[in-house]
């Protein structure tokens, strides 16, 4: 064998290799498993759009670490309060991203955190307001370097 | 070993609203990932933090393994009176991390 077929050989088996890495990655979570997962956190109750601003930027180039807020519209009293505010994504390999539990002494009903992405997707957020109904907004993403998965160390 | 930062203004006045930035050096490893020899990389990742103000919580998240490495939490409170802020982080591997900052109220 010569130097080149070594060559085409390794390249081959790299090949091979980098496939079967591929066939171990997780699936995705589906939309439907992100409505179960809102449904946990519901319990049936009716999610209702509006109330609620989901900000984070309609493209993002690295999933790694995406920035969003979310605002939820409330006096923030002490008998009408934003309770929690959940969100949630439709194809990460779980549709949980963050829970946060206030209440009336935050004054204003609104967090910031970072979130992966790890596909083009919409992402979800939901507030539950202490009168027991629940709001939501959504943001499309279009997500150009996938997080979570595709990276190997 | 862990790396803390808050943000805590020094002094607010009495009803003001301030906020609050909490953020932990973490890996915040998902558990979804593989080495180059295909063995998964095992789940390592903050679940909880918890906000207290003089001893009361005022807010609390669970995180997932979507949050960034280095979490980041920003969120507010009403300043009501002089007193002790304190943040704790709690995870994988008993992971348990807190800090403290103070605030004088005007």
């Amino acid at each position: 064998m010569n130097s080149f077929d070594r060559r085409r050989d390794f390249l081959k088996t790299a090949g091979l290799a980098a496939g079967g890495a591929a066939l171990v990655l997780p699936a995705l979570a589906s939309p439907e498993d992100m409505r179960a997962a809102l449904t946990k956190i519901t319990g049936g109750a009716d999610v209702r759009r509006g109330r609620v601003k989901l900000q984070l930027p309609p493209l993002v180039e690295n999933g790694n670490s995406v920035e969003f807020s979310v605002t939820v519209d409330s006096p923030m009293t002490e008998t009408d309060y934003v309770k929690a505010i959940h969100v949630f994504t439709e194809k990460n390999p779980q549709p949980y991203v963050i829970n946060a539990y206030l209440g009336p002494r935050a004054g204003r009903a609104r967090i910031t955190s970072r979130t992966r992405l790890a596909d083009t997707q919409t992402v979800h957020a939901v507030a539950e307001l202490s009168n027991g109904t629940f709001w939501t907004d959504s943001v499309s993403v279009v997500v150009t370097l996938s997080a979570c998965i595709g990276d190997l160390i | 070993m862990a790396d803390v930062m808050v943000s805590v203004p020094a002094q607010a006045r009495r009803g003001e609203i301030i906020e609050i930035k909490a953020l932990v050096r973490h890996p915040m490893e998902n558990g979804f990932r593989h080495t180059q020899t295909g063995e998964r990389i095992p789940r390592n990742i903050i679940t909880n933090f918890v906000c207290r103000y003089d001893g009361v919580e005022i807010f609390r998240a669970t995180l997932h393994p979507s949050i960034t490495a280095n979490p980041m939490l920003v969120f507010s409170t009403v300043a009501t009176a002089s007193g002790r802020i304190e943040f704790s982080w709690t995870g994988d591997n008993g992971f348990v991390v807190t800090q403290a900052a103070s605030l004088r109220v005007i």
